[in-house]
């Protein structure tokens, strides 16, 4: 059964390609990984499915629904959510508040039973708290509640935008670069935490840079260069593609 | 068919004021962003300086340089003084501060000059010339060859001259600018003396017919930057087309409708293209969504 | 106990309010006070708005206007109680606001500060050209609210002035309430969410148009109230409370005191009101002084200057 389907995902940018004709499709519980050397237009993928570019062709298909271009917050309503390279935090906001902001649809009800401060709404915020603080104690932040988001190390906030990930319940999570930046224990916790959220049936699609780590997760992965898929498959197979390994080399020559 | 002619002139005439602020304010916004509310305190100061400086003794076409230079003086300390020093900051700062500068000018003319509505001749007589069984004022044809002018004299700057690309490289990319060693503050700068100048240009040209008082900015900033966003914030066509369609369209309400809800015509044009049009006549759209 | 910061920037108010008329050199100051309280209800509206959500309107005057010509002449014309007058403009704003609102707020940039000054304009157009309804520029009588000739029936016996300090001081109370209840609400959570970042704030699902068109509805419905109060207070209203120069002012006053804080806001509204009252130049100077005010601190002091001298106090106190 298919969760996620792309269908012909492209975009061009002022004449130029930088996604081509890109299908794949992702099942739940599954690691899909999305690799490719720098500038392949994997976050530019990303962006697509996730409803921040609208894409020149193709489809998004959840669940069976057409959500191509759909906004972010629709998709997040249909349980699609995802977290982002740069990091997207709020920044002077504690830890747990974050946190809560991701239980904002379960959270959110009238706003004149918010503005009278009724029994409803403080009902509501007292729900996502308790569930926010079981979140960041799955992701080892439970210490840090209380602290400025900003105040927190590089591979903290890439774990608490996983924990507001995890706050909407989705089930599509898109992950860009989720360890880039990280040490190798830090990675390693990264690992076993998506390992496990992919267990309790979430689909997982990664766009990440460790090949390690992709090798190591992933049920499946879609190479990209040039905006164009050149190859798909188990990491063991993918590893093993000639067209792979000469984009790397290239990319790598290019880059020396 | 006289009648109808009629309000087309008076509507050509005072669209073409309303190109001059659009345009100074299309300069501004490529240049950096920035919607500068103020734009029609220049235009009342250009009238407002030329009539006190004539008063002063000063020969008229004196009188007229004078106001431009000092208008365009000030819109260079407007921007050294407010706009600089904020420069990063959200678009909800950078508007609070126009406006804010704009009455700080206002407030500043109404102390320096005074409350009274003022005028001085017109350039070429008062004898109306007759088209048609229509008439037009000589200095509503100055207004007009004067906003042809100014359109002209920019299209030439930006697309003939090395500096005029500075600033529209500037505009597209300021990073990029910067980059290959345009000096964008500079830019800035330019932009400013130059919208203000224009802005002054307008007030000059318009008064004759007008008349000015310290108080005629805010109405014009806000027909000019109607006239904007009808063709198209950014687009120094669209200004021009924008203040040209915005002039005709209230000269046919005062003429038609009502002469007491002719201002209305610009804030029902700016909510309409609000509503329908958010790109204007000639806007790119963007690929940005919230 | 450690009070919350709610309660006590509401205790502090209360105080204040309660407290300030033993000080009052003359019962002018009562007078004083009441606009003190309408203006900081106008605020306290601007801070949800700009604050908080991060909009700006440059025609809240607009709505100001709807709330005060509802008491001029919705008892005259439809028979309504003053009170009931009051709940029919704030209806009629926030219908208006959210008419404009809603198309605007889908779009990004300096757009609602644009559509809301057009729409301000072509209110107090209407007000300054319907004579045959408004009576023009000349202004228009407004009825009694009879709130204190019943105080006075039950015994409390206050003079007009006492009477309006304290029923304004009260509503400002009540507004003050609302808007702090609803920022440690889940909306309140949402739109500090929306100030860190716009496209996070998406990705959790929060409607970024429809939370920025509340808080649009919600601070038009303040400015409307406040309208009202004015106008039934002075029994007389003219169409300057719909125009320009006061949409300025109400922007000038939230940022003079810091536009993210009720507390502060209030206390811009408490110094621009004060100002005219203490220096009797001051209207000569008030576009020049205004002017300033929004210009430097929008440079100096972002915050406002509440929430700059709160941060310099902590920062010294750790």
């Amino acid at each position: 059964m298919t969760l996620l389907q792309i269908e012909g995902l492209g975009i061009s940018f002022g004449g130029i390609a930088a996604v081509k004709d890109v299908s794949f499709a992702v099942k739940p519980g599954e690691i899909v990984s999305v690799i490719g050397p720098n500038g392949a237009g994997k976050t530019t993928l990303f962006n697509m499915i996730s409803g921040v570019y609208l894409p020149g062709t193709g489809r998004v298909v959840l669940n069976g629904e057409d959500v191509t271009a759909m906004s972010p917050h629709l998709l997040a309503r249909r349980g699609m959510c995802r977290t982002f390279q740069n990091l997207q935090v709020f920044q002077s906001m504690t830890v747990l508040e974050n946190t809560i902001a991701g239980y904002h649809l379960q959270e959110s009800g009238s706003v004149l039973a918010d503005l009278l401060n009724l029994p409803a709404s403080r009902r509501r915020a007292r729900t996502a708290e308790a569930g926010a603080r079981t979140l960041l104690k799955r992701v080892g932040l439970e210490r840090a509640a209380e602290r400025e988001a900003g105040s927190l190390s590089y591979g903290s906030l890439k774990r608490l935008e996983i924990a507001r990930a995890m706050a909407l319940n989705p089930k599509v999570l898109l992950l860009d670069e989720p360890a880039a930046g990280c040490n190798a224990v830090e990675t390693e916790e990264i690992d076993h935490l998506i390992a496990e959220i992919a267990a309790s049936g979430v689909a997982i699609l990664l766009v990440e840079h460790d090949m390690k780590m992709v090798m190591r997760i992933s049920n499946h992965i879609v190479v990209l260069d040039h905006g164009e898929k050149i190859a798909e498959g188990d990491p063991a197979t993918v590893s093993r593609n000639p067209a792979v390994i000469a984009a790397y080399l290239g990319a790598e020559n290019a880059a020396g | 068919m006289s009648e109808l002619l009629q309000f087309l002139l008076s509507g050509v005439t005072v669209g073409a004021v309303y190109a001059l602020v659009a345009l100074g304010f299309t300069i501004i916004y490529n240049a950096s962003d920035v919607v500068n509310f103020a734009q029609g305190e220049f235009v009342m100061l250009g009238g407002m300086t030329t009539v006190f400086v004539h008063a002063a003794g000063a020969p008229l076409p004196l009188a007229v340089l004078a106001a431009i230079v000092l208008t365009a003086a000030l819109g260079v300390a407007m921007n050294k003084l407010a706009i600089e020093p904020a420069r990063g900051a959200p678009v909800v700062s950078l508007v609070i501060i126009t406006i804010g500068a704009s009455i700080f000018i206002r407030g500043a003319a109404q102390l320096i000059f005074d409350k009274q509505i003022h005028s001085f001749p017109a350039f070429s007589g008062d004898d109306p010339i007759r088209i048609m069984g229509a008439t037009i004022l000589p200095q509503s044809l100055w207004v007009i060859g004067g906003a042809v002018a100014v359109f002209i004299g920019l299209w030439l700057f930006f697309t003939r001259t090395l500096l005029g690309r500075a600033v529209l490289a500037t505009s597209n990319n300021r990073l990029a600018a910067q980059l290959v060693g345009i000096n964008t503050t500079f830019v800035m700068t330019l932009s400013f003396a130059l919208s203000a100048g224009i802005g002054a240009l307008a007030g000059v040209l318009v008064t004759p017919i007008t008349l000015t008082s310290y108080d005629v900015g805010l109405g014009l900033a806000l027909k000019g930057f109607a006239a904007a966003m009808l063709g198209g914030m950014g687009n120094p066509k669209g200004a021009l087309v924008g203040g040209l369609a915005l002039g005709l369209l209230e000269g046919l309400t005062a003429g038609y409708i009502s002469s007491q809800y002719k201002d209305a015509a610009a804030f029902i044009v700016i909510l309409a293209v609000l509503f329908f049009l958010p790109q204007g006549l000639f806007g790119r759209k963007s690929t940005d969504r919230v | 106990m450690r009070l919350t910061q709610k309660s006590a920037t509401l205790l502090a108010l209360a105080v204040i309010v309660a407290l300030a008329p033993l000080f009052f050199p003359s019962s002018f100051y009562y007078r004083v006070g009441a606009l003190i309280f309408v203006n900081g209800l106008a605020v306290t509206g601007i801070v949800i708005l700009t604050g908080w959500a991060g909009q700006i309107s440059l025609g809240h005057a607009g709505f100001a206007g709807i709330g005060a010509y509802a008491c001029a002449l919705a008892p005259v014309h439809l028979g309504l109680h003053p009170a009931g007058a009051v709940l029919l403009g704030a209806a009629i704003s926030a219908v208006l606001a959210w008419l404009v609102g809603r198309p605007i707020l889908r779009l990004k940039g300096y757009y609602l500060a644009v559509a809301s000054l057009g729409m301000g304009i072509l209110i107090s157009m209407v007000l300054n050209n319907e004579r045959d309804l408004t009576r023009g520029p000349d202004g228009i009588d407004v009825p009694d609210l009879g709130l204190r000739g019943a105080l006075k029936a039950a015994g409390l016996d206050l003079s007009n002035g006492q009477f309006w300090y304290f029923f304004c001081g009260i509503a400002l109370l009540l507004g003050a309430w609302l808007a702090l209840n609803l920022f440690n609400s889940p909306t309140g959570r949402a739109l500090r969410a929306l100030h860190g970042s716009e496209i996070a704030a998406r990705t959790v699902g929060i409607d970024v148009a429809r939370l920025k068109l509340q808080a649009f509805v919600i601070s038009a419905v303040y400015a409307s109230v406040s309208g009202s109060l004015l106008a039934l207070q002075n029994k007389f209203i003219t169409p300057d409370v719909a125009g320009f120069m006061h949409s300025v002012e109400m922007v000038t006053m939230a940022v003079l005191g810091g536009v993210g804080s009720v507390a502060g806001a209030i206390f811009g509204a408490a110094v621009l009101t004060l100002l005219p009252q203490v220096l009797t130049v001051f209207a000569e100077y008030e576009q020049l002084v205004l002017g300033t005010v929004m210009v430097l601190v929008m440079i100096f002091l972002r915050e406002g200057v509440v929430p700059s001298i709160l941060r310099k106090i902590r920062g010294a106190g750790e």
